[in-house]
């Protein structure tokens, strides 16, 4: 029918194959990279056959240096997406459910922290969290990095809680269920997926950021996985294989994260502009 | 009204109760502050780490709060007026950041844009199941990516000694250079970095558009022409068209958030070739320590992004106003 489906065919087969080494380019050359001794790494023009050797990632584990900045990332991270569906899910129960006044306002300030630059907040943070002590603690980084992860628990939560069928929480009522108990029995268990989406959301974001946890961290032994990483970058001498090491662990965990949320990731980062 | 409800209540003798459910009359289930109860935590939460930080910048702005100054320190860090307004306003380099950042923004935004429609017609059209499959979840893989570690990564590729930046130029028989230390060059590798990370979400919003043009219609208009510009043109990109203002608008306040990847590639430099805006107040802010300087900055880049959000609140959830 068409004039050479088949030249058609064999330039939507190279086209997406462009696509998938350009999107997946960087990982490998950073997790080839990590496998490289220094020698390799050092080589000009650069190596793609090498002998593959685990030596940086044994050296990452004989200091504790990485090892306490990931344990550091976990527990900043986990927290952070505890709490914010411990906030965030009832919130949305109420943005799904209720009428009230100022919902819209509401849901607008809600939205509108997506686009806040952090470099607005980390000032201020700065000065008020060192007159009342809490400079260079994670409780600091927790509460802050809720600043970027409630208002998206919030979000997808509440498009969860609103596919719910409004009989059961009639039915329930009318059995004498109070309200608490209707969020608890029936949202909660049968919204799952979105609190289970949200989470992921949270854990990725508050995993990946960065510059709160520059600046207002400094002791070593506080210090997140994205800072460690970057503060290899000093010296003359790079330790590469040792940096993209560090790199390939910090980013594993989001991508396998991101992967199970793929189909919401972009409702996840425009926050449902697009349906 | 009040006495009304009590009248009918009064049996339970419970006056609290009365209010609550003399609203339920009219919301029929639950009383007037049970919204409230369940709301609370969140807004208070939001509100100590959010509004309370952010009126405090306000206020620093109109200081002078240089806490490495020993005098200011003294002096107890004294209103000032607008004085840090004046003088953000008056330097040259404060322009100059936004100006890059504006003209990173034009640079990377058409580029994306193109790159991303053409990836999502090739997402879009049918065949080759499998490929389209996988090529489609990769995208979502540099979405997740850590910034500062993408800025690792950039910097290992852009090295000018072993990077593979320049084997790639060398098969195309360009000469060998110092990306991250020249200007140019350096602008570049921020620009090929963005566009890594950002255009597999631009594709994706345009293939979500894409996908809502109904199948009779597309089918309708593949029998009709065998142009795919007029399919593309007339069937196509009006669906394509609503994700556009999404990806202006987000991506604008992206660019403006934009700190981790080039923080960690350039840091802002060299020289100030690099220096987008989030670097520039965060320089001030931690490295001179300037924070009522810092403070002012920032609160100018808030009343930026505040005016961006409002315009994308109106213009996709107007269902809601």
């Amino acid at each position: 029918m068409m004039p050479g489906p088949r030249l058609g065919t064999i330039l939507h087969a190279v086209g997406l194959l462009i696509v998938l080494v350009f999107a997946l380019f960087p990982f490998y050359w950073m997790v080839t990279s990590s496998l490289k001794t220094q020698t390799d790494l050092l080589a000009s023009p650069p190596m793609w056959l090498f002998t593959p050797t685990l030596a940086n990632y044994r050296d990452i584990f004989a200091d504790t240096v990485v090892t306490t900045a990931v344990l550091n990332s976990l527990i900043v991270a986990s927290s952070t997406t505890a709490l914010s569906l411990l906030l965030g899910a009832p919130a949305a129960y109420a943005l799904a459910r209720f009428e009230f006044r100022g919902k819209a306002d509401l849901w607008f300030w809600f939205i509108s922290n997506r686009m806040i630059s952090p470099i607005v907040l980390a000032l201020p943070v700065y000065i008020l969290s060192r007159q009342i002590g809490l400079l260079n603690t994670r409780l600091i980084l927790v509460l802050i990095y809720l600043t970027f992860t409630l208002p998206i628990a919030v979000w997808i939560c509440t498009d969860q809680f609103r596919s719910i069928p409004r009989d059961l929480e009639q039915s329930a009522r009318l059995e004498g269920a109070t309200q608490f108990d209707v969020f608890w029995r029936i949202y909660l268990p049968l919204g799952i997926p979105g609190v289970a989406v949200s989470a992921i959301f949270a854990f990725i974001f508050s995993w990946n950021e960065l510059l709160y946890a520059l600046v207002l961290i400094t002791s070593q032994g506080l210090k997140t996985a994205p800072v460690v990483a970057t503060n290899f970058m000093s010296g003359y001498e790079l330790p590469w294989g040792k940096i993209m090491a560090t790199g390939t662990i910090i980013v594993l965990p989001v991508t396998f994260f991101a992967l199970l949320v793929s189909r919401h990731m972009v409702r996840g980062l425009t926050m449902g502009a697009t349906k | 009204m009040r006495s009304l409800t009590t009248a009918q209540h009064s049996p339970s003798g419970q006056i609290v109760s009365t209010a609550p459910s003399g609203r339920a009359r009219h919301h029929p289930g639950y009383g007037r502050w049970t919204p409230f109860f369940f709301l609370a935590p969140a807004v208070f939460a939001l509100f100590v780490i959010g509004i309370y930080p952010t009126i405090f910048a306000l206020v620093t702005s109109f200081r002078q709060y240089n806490i490495t100054r020993h005098a200011d320190m003294q002096s107890g860090f004294p209103f000032t007026g607008f004085d840090n307004y004046v003088s953000t306003l008056t330097n040259r380099t404060f322009w100059d950041s936004l100006l890059l950042t504006g003209k990173f923004f034009l640079t990377v935004m058409p580029l994306q844009i193109v790159l991303g429609v053409l990836i999502a017609l090739m997402l879009h059209r049918p065949g080759l199941g499998m490929l389209r499959a996988f090529t489609r979840v990769s995208l979502v893989v540099p979405l997740a990516a850590t910034y500062a570690v993408v800025g690792l990564i950039g910097r290992l590729i852009f090295n000018r000694d072993f990077g593979v930046a320049n084997q790639f130029m060398s098969w195309f028989g360009v000469a060998s250079s110092d990306w991250l230390g020249n200007e140019l060059g350096a602008f570049v590798a921020i620009v090929v970095m963005d566009v890594w990370q950002w255009t597999p979400f631009v594709a994706l919003i345009f293939l979500a558009g894409l996908s809502m043009v109904p199948v009779e219609i597309e089918e309708a208009a593949r029998l009709e022409t065998k142009s795919h510009w007029a399919l593309l043109r007339h069937v196509q990109l009006p669906y394509m068209l609503p994700g556009l203002t999404a990806v202006l608008i987000l991506r604008s306040a992206d660019v403006l958030k934009l700190f981790d990847t080039v923080f960690v590639m350039t840091r802002g430099g060299p020289g100030a070739a690099t220096d987008l805006i989030s670097i520039y107040v965060q320089r001030a802010g931690f490295k001179v320590f300037d924070l009522g300087l810092a403070s002012a900055q920032a609160i100018l880049l808030l009343i930026l992004t505040i005016v961006l959000s409002r315009i994308y609140i109106r213009v996709f959830y107007k269902e809601i106003e």
